[in-house]
């Protein structure tokens, strides 16, 4: 009885659209809603902070090195007085620069992968075995060993900076994309056997028209969550690579270049690890918290309940 | 089951193949001259006969063949030699380093004991905490162990190991300077005591690996528990009169493991990526930290063949989770 009044309830709910459902309940998900609002602060604070801030992340002050939090310099300065929130907001930049690239190179090639092996019977076998190979790959280590070896050509080629930003997103975005391409060739798989694409092909639809039309459409949601999670994994996978110091070169900041910096003063100043830590972490946790929201929100199942 | 065993065994064999290939090409692939060290002065023909000495001047296939050899045919035969005595590998060419000039595999086997035991240590914590972990709070769903549990475990996740390490190293390295900041390599465990110092040395570094595991495994744990919780084999097994212990130890837990099992091997190239870092923050003298030096140092043979210990040791561990999968789950052996 209950449940048949809620079903009306929903029915004649006025104005109620696909994307407005997704709101609803993604607002009720307290985490993720923190994590949307603080994500999206970071990446406001990052992009427009430099216009604001008095202080230039490079600009060397030798007579106020090492000084501790204050008011004119809220997370203190460095062994060569340079300002850590300019360096911190500057990091900030790159990190989250690299790691919607990387996300975006990663889904494109996992949706790419994901879809023709879904979709085409005749190559799945072949493009899962790729990404089974893909996944027992020693992942950090073929990193380490890409950033080594390209870094030079490129950096001459693109200039030190763009050379080193290329090399990191091309390189994070061709280790990264395996669990996309799984999760949507799950989905197309499901999605071939519906009676609206045997329709679409039973009038003569091209396959290509059928993939962008009836196909990507519905796989939308599985990979907006990856995506979502894709940025989280390829900043942690950035900073390793500049703690490990194979990123960027040193006078470029990065928040993994920041705290590798920070642990030769670990003895002297704990705390100047707290901030590029505390930063990456708080990102990566909004991130995730976002991501999880997300998916509960996107999932049919659990929507409307 | 033997037969199962025996048909995994036979697909990690080319996965291995071709993930050396794929090592071996991405190094010579490179745009990146092994003589960029040696002094100007030197001759362009006497430089050519360190290229050939070094092996650099024939064909790739060649040189991946030998590689080949070198790793899977003489490098066992040293490992025979030195248990039995025998002499199969006398004065065959092996792997050697450019650094050290000494072959790859000696200090290897020096350092991967170190890496083992971190890993397989942390792994073993990981394991130990998050099942209860998970358990109880699928158990308990929602109530407040469970919102503070997902909590805690959304944290461990999103804090990378290398904020955890310098982290940990301030709480309990400096302030409350229980535990050595390093590890000291040198140390030899011969009684009670020198165990102790041992066992202390351990602790920073295993417990920067375990909250990554920890994080992960319970996670899965508990969504792997809340699966099988409402099927019908559950009701069954409560309906015939077994303990509220049994049913969830016995018949729950060994269905949820499956999956996590899954998820523990699929982590694998993650948390070897995580103890690269631990070793580098703690200076343990593992592989990790070896093939970090061999980069800096230009050694083309060190790196290719830790990268590929690293590969070897992951579908190695795939291998031993497809195995276990099969003995939790009896319907797969048949497939």
């Amino acid at each position: 009885m209950n449940k048949t009044k809620n079903k009306e309830e929903i029915l004649y709910q006025p104005g109620s659209s696909y994307w407005g459902d997704v709101w609803l309940q993604f607002k009720k998900h307290k985490g993720a809603l923190v994590g949307a609002i603080l994500f999206f602060s970071i990446v406001i604070a990052v992009m427009i902070g430099p216009f604001l801030w008095p202080f230039e992340p490079n600009g060397i002050d030798i007579r106020s090195r090492n000084q501790g939090p204050s008011f004119l310099h809220p997370f203190g300065t460095d062994q060569l007085g340079r300002d850590t929130f300019a360096r911190m907001i500057a990091g900030g930049r790159t990190s989250i620069t690299v790691g919607l690239a990387a996300m975006f190179l990663a889904i494109f090639l996992g949706t790419l992968v994901g879809v023709f092996a879904g979709y085409f019977k005749r190559l799945d076998g072949l493009l899962m075995r790729f990404t089974d190979l893909f996944l027992s790959l020693p992942l950090l280590p073929l990193l380490l060993l890409m950033m080594f070896l390209f870094r030079e050509p490129l950096s001459v080629a693109y200039g030190p900076e763009k050379g080193m930003f290329i090399l990191i997103v091309v390189s994070i975005g061709i280790t990264s994309w395996m669990p996309t391409a799984r999760i949507v060739r799950g989905d197309v798989l499901a999605l071939k056997q519906r009676e609206f694409v045997i329709a679409a092909r039973s009038i003569g639809t091209p396959d290509q028209k059928i993939i962008l039309r009836h196909v990507l459409p519905n796989i939308l949601s599985p990979i907006l969550v990856s995506a979502t999670l894709g940025i989280a994994n390829a900043i942690i996978t950035e900073s390793a690579l500049s703690f490990l110091g194979l990123g960027f070169p040193p006078d470029f900041p990065t928040w993994g270049r920041l705290l590798n910096d920070a642990v030769d003063y670990l003895q002297l100043h704990p705390e100047r690890v707290m901030w590029p830590g505390l930063a990456i972490s708080l990102t990566v946790l909004s991130i995730n918290f976002l991501g999880d929201g997300l998916r509960d929100a996107l999932d049919p199942r659990i929507r409307g309940r | 089951m033997f037969d199962y065993t025996v048909r995994r065994l036979l697909i990690a064999v080319p996965t291995l193949v071709i993930i050396s290939l794929v090592i071996f090409l991405v190094l010579s692939l490179a745009p990146n001259d092994p003589m960029a060290q040696v002094p100007m002065t030197v001759p362009p023909e006497v430089k050519e006969k360190m290229r050939e000495a070094l092996g650099l001047g024939q064909p790739l296939y060649v040189q991946f063949w030998k590689w080949l050899v070198q790793f899977f045919w003489i490098e066992p035969q040293v490992f025979i030699d030195y248990y039995f005595g025998t002499q199969f590998a006398e004065d065959k060419l092996r792997v050697i380093s450019w650094q050290t000039r000494a072959p790859v595999m000696d200090t290897v086997v020096e350092r991967l004991p170190q890496t083992l035991w971190v890993v397989g240590m942390s792994y073993v914590v990981a394991i130990a905490i998050s099942i209860p972990i998970g358990i109880y709070s699928a158990y308990k769903q929602y109530s407040v162990f469970d919102q503070a549990g997902t909590f805690v475990t959304m944290v461990g996740y999103s804090i990378p190991p290398f904020f955890t390490g310098p982290l940990v190293i301030v709480i309990f390295a400096v302030n409350l300077e229980w535990f050595p900041s390093t590890y000291d390599t040198l140390h030899k465990v011969v009684d009670w005591d020198t165990f102790v110092v041992q066992i202390k040395q351990m602790v920073l570094p295993v417990m920067v690996l375990a909250i990554q595991g920890t994080a992960q495994i319970s996670r899965y744990m508990r969504s792997a528990i809340l699966d099988n919780l409402n099927q019908d084999y559950v009701r069954t097994a409560r309906a015939k009169g077994l303990s509220e212990s049994i049913v969830i130890l016995v018949h729950v837990l060994r269905n949820s493991m499956i999956p996590v099992i899954t998820v523990i091997a699929l982590n694998l190239p993650l948390i070897f990526g995580g103890a690269i870092i631990t070793e580098q923050v703690f200076k343990v003298n593992g592989i990790g930290q070896q093939l970090i030096l061999a980069i800096y140092a230009n050694d083309l043979p060190t790196i290719q063949t830790l990268t590929f210990i690293f590969a070897f040791l992951i579908v190695g561990m795939n291998l031993i989770a497809d195995v276990l999968y099969a003995i939790l789950d009896p319907r797969i052996r048949y497939e």
